[in-house]
């Protein structure tokens, strides 16, 4: 049975139902217990299942990301919240060169099967070390997996995947996806890691989306259907492992690329996208050179409109669609 | 080829534990001088009453955390020296298929959850063990080694507060071997000893000869016993001396020859031989047949190495996912 969920319920459903499940799973961070999180995500899980499982901890993020990597090669499945992204730069070494590693450092014998969520993106007018879209840094390193969810459905899905992934994965959410509704099923189920998914089918333009930017780029297609245009939407939802197959796909029906996302669009993962279909066969397909979408070259400012001009907006997309449907 | 302990011999037990590490290293050195071996490591030469004494403090379900400088841990622990040595030569046979080296040997059977290339990199891991340790409620210890130079690492504050708040059964042991690469400990900290520092964290320090392997294993065995009856984390500080540079590469141009010498004045082999052998539980005969045993030992090792097959390329990406 499903019903209207948000998404920060969504992965609070997810989280709930994980630990109901799994007794070696458990949640960290910072004020996730009475604070209920920074978000409100894990709001009610510490009445439910107690400061044990839902720990309250100090401001140590490195600490931290090493107390989940120790917790998860001894046995358990821990969920480690960063409060924001911006954060996770002060986890930077236990996560790359310790969770990621030791499994192929130690030959194979190491299982790190631990998930750090971490809310992620702008929108929030809090400006340059509140607001960071890191998640292409992550899915450069190998031993890693990156998803970021788009939808309440995916959120609960794609949360409980990772949880029963043996690998480290960062679970990237975004800060204002959280109030956004859709349909969840009430009972456990997982969405795999590394499939994306078709969000919208189309003939005329593919336009690969990432979180946030999901939403934004199903509005752009909405309004330019109006003129007879249709647009394929792809949400990679993994960011690794990467789908290149189901872009490909989409990219030989329709001949034409958008590729969007909120980190900075230099060397991030529309390069790679883009990489991805120009060695294919795909790239025969192409009428219109591709258009990448992406952060502006600065940090994210605090002003609204300034914040807003920073990353890809619904008319940004629209105007995209547009140039490559009119080569 | 496990260095197997007979409970009947304990103190000599300790000896083998040490001539062992000993032999191996200066093998490994001899190996790196040939050019058998690749890339740089790090010999612990000096050192080895710490890991013999804390490692002897252990059960066989406890768990250690090593650092760059970690043969001895490894081979206190009980490793295999044959995966080891063949490890050390990039062999598909060893601990990690060859794909680690000297700084990231683990054994995760012995409990052995690696060595670390980066300082006080595994101090986080091991809150993640107590905890999990703590969670799971069994009795296990977890021993996170690391030098001087760790404890001016943030991790290792993070590390020691995470542990005091939590009451994890942690034992940080601290090698202190005076100089962190060419820093010598007194410049690099504003207090005397590394002990004090546990003091900011309310965790009992205490600092011992470490090179005297019966001090260390008293201090570790009250440690652990400390840990295993849930009253929480020490810091342990053994104040020793590495007798080799930093790396294969240290001109060694911060201390002098001087001061080198005075350290292997107190060797701590020699010392607990001259011990054993005053208490009569030695005998200058048997004293050369454990380190025969041991260069045997690390020689039958090296042959394991030589004989095993290099790790096929085609495996190269195995095992970077579970």
């Amino acid at each position: 049975m499903t019903r209207s969920l948000t998404y920060a319920e969504a992965i609070r459903e997810g989280l709930r139902q994980a630990m109901a499940l799994d007794p070696s799973v458990f949640l960290l961070g910072e004020d996730i217990g009475v604070y209920g999180g920074a978000f409100g995500v894990t709001d009610g899980l510490l009445a439910i299942y107690g400061p044990e499982r839902v720990r309250d901890t100090p401001i140590s993020e490195a600490g931290l990301a090493g107390c989940a990597i120790g917790a998860a090669l001894t046995g358990m499945r821990p969920v480690l919240e960063i409060q924001f992204m911006d954060f996770i730069t002060l986890c930077m070494e236990q996560l790359v060169l310790q969770g990621a590693k030791v499994r192929y450092m130690f030959g194979g014998k190491a299982r790190v099967p631990m998930v750090l969520r971490t809310p992620a993106g702008s929108g929030t007018g809090a400006a340059a070390q509140h607001s960071e879209s890191l998640e292409a840094w992550f899915a450069h390193v190998p031993g890693l997996k990156v998803v970021a969810p788009a939808t309440p459905v995916d959120a609960k899905g794609l949360l409980l995947a990772s949880i029963r992934d043996d690998n480290p994965v960062i679970f990237v959410e975004h800060k204002l996806l959280y109030r956004t509704k859709g349909e969840v099923p009430e009972e456990p189920y997982t969405v795999p890691l590394g499939a994306a998914d078709v969000k919208r089918a189309g003939s005329d333009v593919t336009v690969v989306a990432t979180s946030v930017m999901v939403s934004r780029a199903l509005e752009a297609a909405e309004q330019v259907s109006r003129d007879g245009v249709s647009v394929e939407v792809v949400d990679l939802r993994s960011i690794r492992p990467l789908d290149v197959d189901t872009v490909l796909a989409s990219v030989r029906k329709t001949g034409r690329v958008v590729i969007v996302y909120e980190a900075v669009r230099t060397l991030g993962i529309g390069a790679e996208i883009a990489a991805r279909i120009a060695e294919s066969d795909a790239l025969y397909h192409l009428h219109a050179p591709i258009i990448r979408l992406g952060g502006q070259e600065c940090p994210i400012p605090y002003n609204r409109a300034l914040e807003r001009a920073a990353v890809p907006q619904v008319d940004d997309i629209l105007a995209a669609v547009r140039q490559v449907v009119a080569v | 080829m496990k260095t197997a302990i007979p409970p009947t011999d304990r103190g000599v037990s300790r000896l083998r534990t040490m001539q062992l590490i000993r032999a191996f290293e200066e093998k490994a050195g001899e190996l790196f001088a040939l050019g058998k071996m690749h890339g740089t490591m790090h010999l612990s030469i000096g050192q080895e009453a710490v890991a013999a004494g804390v490692c002897g403090a252990l059960g066989p379900d406890d768990y250690i955390l090593s650092t760059h400088r970690g043969h001895g841990h490894c081979l206190a622990r009980g490793a295999d020296v044959g995966r080891m040595m063949a490890e050390f030569l990039g062999k598909d046979t060893g601990y990690c298929r060859g794909r680690g080296g000297s700084m990231h040997i683990a054994d995760l059977d012995s409990g052995n959850l690696g060595a670390n290339g980066i300082v006080a990199g595994g101090l986080p891991i091991a809150t993640g063990v107590g905890l999990s340790i703590t969670m799971r409620k069994t009795s296990q210890v977890c021993v996170a080694f690391f030098g001087d130079g760790a404890t001016n690492e943030g991790a290792f504050h993070e590390s020691m507060n995470l542990a005091a708040i939590w009451h994890l059964p942690i034992v940080f042991v601290c090698e202190n071997n005076q100089y962190a690469m060419s820093m010598p400990v007194t410049a690099a900290m504003g207090v005397d000893r590394i002990s004090a520092r546990g003091a900011a964290y309310n965790v009992p320090g205490e600092t011992v000869d470490g090179m005297d392997v019966r001090a260390v294993e008293a201090a570790a065995g009250a440690a652990v016993r400390r840990a295993r009856a849930g009253e929480g984390p020490t810091l342990l500080e053994c104040v020793t001396y590495r007798y080799k540079g930093h790396s294969k590469s240290d001109p060694q141009r911060y201390r002098t020859r001087d001061e080198v010498e005075a350290w292997q004045g107190r060797d701590p082999i020699t010392r607990y031989e001259a011990q054993l052998m005053a208490e009569g539980a030695l005998t200058p005969e048997r004293a050369e047949e454990v380190a025969a045993e041991a260069r045997a030992a690390v020689e039958e090792a090296l042959r394991f190495a030589e004989a095993s097959p290099e790790p096929d390329p085609a495996t190269l990406l195995e095992d970077v996912y579970a």
